[in-house]
């Protein structure tokens, strides 16, 4: 039998024979990869939606129940950076904050968490014990649990160390729909702090780029942060965290998938002094580089003051700034005034930022 | 950030920018020769500053852009080699070869590492005694030094596993060739601040006089650019051709002597090719003989086929200032940062990669 039901590879062959690495660097090829062939293979109304996690009830509602379903949310993700241990976090912490953050992102409260380790023959026990009790500090932190996991031992150099899993169940109490379709012409942007300082960090521990620098990564839940947003009863209508291709990545997303024009200034964009130096000199945008512990969230309008308050209060938030808004011109595309005062586009990265040569 | 957030204030450009208009009264056709100046211009929006009769055309001055398809292809075939491990800048892995990019080869299974210094390839020869080492010495005058002192040292400690696919140009043949070219739109040049860092500018004095075009060596930040355009057009309108120097703050007269020598004593002015123009006498570097072992194209019998570039792509029309990106029938439909037809689409210096990053509009 022909297990492929006689449907072709929807990515062509021609095109890309191969996976590059940028298939998995968030960009251009990642979205590809995502909607010609995860997205039509898996299709179901919750993928469809596109964000950070699924949003579904266990069971829809029908006359006779007494009491709804409640609404959850499930994400999962899988970690595998190099170093292991890098200024401002590893491997494990990263894990959990970053699918805690994936399922603040559809605004629910994150509960539960799976943890499945691929672990490279030769590990030392003890590099996997400072993981698994930074995961173990990171979880209570976030105020979850991790409730089940998985271990599979790989042959020597068929793995980087160790690769992690994690997935994670969250509940949405409220009646918000926070998702890229509920963004609204007048929405006000908030990032939640300084970006690129994720990025950078690892980037200066590389072998091959080493920089000196105090530069730590920003890793951090910011469930927290989003919970108290939502508890203050701030109309926020979507929210995503800036992972894997920064904040354009993120905000060209959201335009896409809500068909909204997004204008941002440059000015406003909080970056730090050493990482604006560092991405000076490595010839990166700040735009794009990674952060693991900020989001951007698309407020209304009357609310957004309110909730840039609530966010500066905040350990997490304590940078929180107003980068731009909606607009109903420009659909789909991210537009930015440039520091001298000039309006561009922020496209979509294709493929890995690399370092320039001059 | 200081140094930095001064050169990027909008009110010092809007003064600029209307400097310029009151000075301009006459179409200029001007052309930065840097591709870094190239993405500063159209990243920030400084042409759109401009008054609409002053044209600002891009130049060759995007190392990845001209680099030989034939060099591409042997640093394809010598990174698939399992007894190398091929290091090179980052914008090289993604510009086309004949069949293959670089990143192709990484993901094929050649060790294939970017580093943001040839002296970090120096070390990782060190440190992998069993392999060979080859760093893509790509550039023009600006990473010349950096270069040549990975070989110097190489020698110098009797590090015999390691050594460069040479692909060196050099800015002023590039520049009497565009001059020369009766195709020749350009009226001045912004030189390019970081390759008379080290070059110093006393080679472009008497081009500047010979052609009668005025050069302003100019910096890479938006007040830099303007100011070099207000000098350039300074001069144009006042009748002069003269070799002036907006970039006071880096660059001097006579350049770094140290780094000079250095180059002189391991490189020699060469003939080269140029992506997309054709080969120029005198406009490049190679190995000097003794520095001979150091060659990778000596070194290794690369086999090179026959090599094929894209009939669409007409990169080099754009890099000697005669046609713009958008002018290309494959921008942004067959040719893509994703599906480059040439090297300007995918390199950060590239004129076509930086008006498809910050102007088109889907």
């Amino acid at each position: 039998m022909d297990i492929t039901n006689g449907l072709s590879c929807p990515i062509p062959i021609s095109d890309y024979p191969n996976v590059l690495l940028a298939h998995g660097g968030g960009g251009k090829l990642t979205n590809q990869l995502i909607a010609k062939m995860f997205l039509p293979a898996f299709d179901n109304p919750a993928l469809q939606a596109q964000h950070d996690g699924a949003v579904f009830r266990l069971r829809e509602h029908s006359e006779g129940d007494r009491k709804e379903s409640p609404l959850l949310a499930f994400s999962t993700d899988s970690y595998v950076i190099h170093p292991l241990f890098f200024p401002g976090g590893d491997i494990g912490s990263l894990a959990v904050h970053g699918t805690v953050n994936d399922l603040a992102m559809c605004g629910a409260r994150p509960l539960y968490l799976s943890a499945g380790y691929i672990i490279e023959e030769g590990l030392p026990m003890d590099t996997l014990w400072r993981i698994v009790q930074s995961m173990q500090q990171a979880a209570q932190n976030a105020g979850v649990q991790i409730v089940t996991g998985d271990t599979k031992v790989v042959d020597r150099g068929k793995g980087d160390g160790v690769f992690i899993n994690t997935a994670g169940v969250g509940i949405i109490e409220h009646d918000r729909r926070i998702a890229p379709q509920s963004v609204r012409p007048g929405d006000v942007l908030i990032v939640s702090g300084d970006i690129g300082r994720h990025g950078i960090a690892i980037m200066a521990v590389r072998e091959g780029l080493e920089f000196e620098t105090t530069i730590e990564s920003d890793s951090a839940a910011v469930a927290g942060l989003v919970m108290q947003l939502l508890a203050e009863n701030i109309e926020v209508h979507c929210l995503r965290d800036l992972t894997r291709g920064g904040l354009a990545s993120a905000l060209n997303e959201i335009a896409e998938s809500a068909g909204a024009g997004i204008a941002i200034e440059e000015r406003r964009v909080p970056v730090r002094d050493d990482v604006h130096a560092a991405c000076e000199i490595l010839g990166f945008d700040p735009l794009y580089v990674a952060c693991e512990g900020r989001f951007v969230a698309f407020v209304a309008a009357h609310d957004a003051e309110r909730a840039l308050a609530i966010m500066r209060a905040h350990p997490l938030g304590a940078d929180a700034t107003i980068i731009g808004t909606v607009k109903a011109d420009h659909p789909g595309v991210v537009m930015m005034k440039s520091r001298i005062g000039v309006s561009r586009i922020v496209d979509m990265i294709s493929g890995e930022q690399l370092p320039r040569i001059c | 950030m200081k140094y930095v957030d001064e050169y990027r204030d909008a009110d010092a450009a809007a003064k600029y920018a209307s400097a310029i208009a009151q000075l301009t009264t006459r179409p200029w056709t001007i052309m930065e020769i840097c591709g870094g100046q190239t993405h500063a211009i159209v990243k920030y929006g400084i042409d759109e500053l401009l008054p609409a009769n002053v044209t600002l055309v891009h130049g060759p001055g995007c190392p990845v852009c001209v680099t030989p398809i034939e060099l591409i292809d042997k640093a394809v075939e010598l990174a698939a080699r399992p007894d190398v491990i091929f290091c090179s800048f980052g914008d090289m892995l993604r510009v086309p070869g004949t069949h293959k990019d670089l990143l192709s080869v990484k993901a094929l299974g050649g060790d294939v590492r970017i580093v943001y210094s040839p002296l970090d390839a120096l070390k990782l020869a060190q440190a992998n005694p069993t392999k060979e080492v080859v760093f893509f010495a790509v550039g023009f005058e600006t990473t010349a030094p950096a270069n040549a002192m990975s070989v110097y040292q190489a020698k110098q400690l009797g590090i015999a596993n390691y050594s460069i696919l040479v692909s060196h140009v050099l800015v002023p043949p590039a520049i009497e060739t565009i001059l020369s070219s009766p195709q020749n739109q350009v009226q001045g040049f912004l030189a390019a601040g970081h390759v008379c860092t080290v070059m110093g500018y006393t080679e472009y004095e008497p081009l500047a006089a010979k052609y009668r075009v005025p050069m302003v060596v100019t910096g890479f930040e938006p007040l830099d650019i303007l100011q070099g355009v207000y000098m350039c057009i300074k001069q144009l309108e006042e009748g002069r051709a003269e070799v002036e120097n907006q970039y006071t703050r880096v660059v001097k007269r006579e350049g770094n002597r140290s780094a000079q020598q250095l180059i002189a004593e391991v490189f020699e002015v060469s003939p080269r090719k140029w992506r997309g123009i054709g080969e120029i006498p005198n406009s490049g570097w190679a190995l000097r003989e003794i520095y001979a072992a150091y060659d990778a194209e000596k070194r290794f019998d690369i086999a090179s086929g026959p090599v094929e570039e894209s009939s669409e792509c007409i990169s080099g029309l754009i890099m000697q200032g005669v046609k713009k990106p958008e002018q290309c029938p494959a921008f942004g439909t067959r040719c893509t940062p994703e599906h480059p037809l040439g090297a300007p689409m995918v390199s950060s210096e590239g004129a076509c990669a930086a008006y498809y990053r910050y102007r088109r509009r889907s």
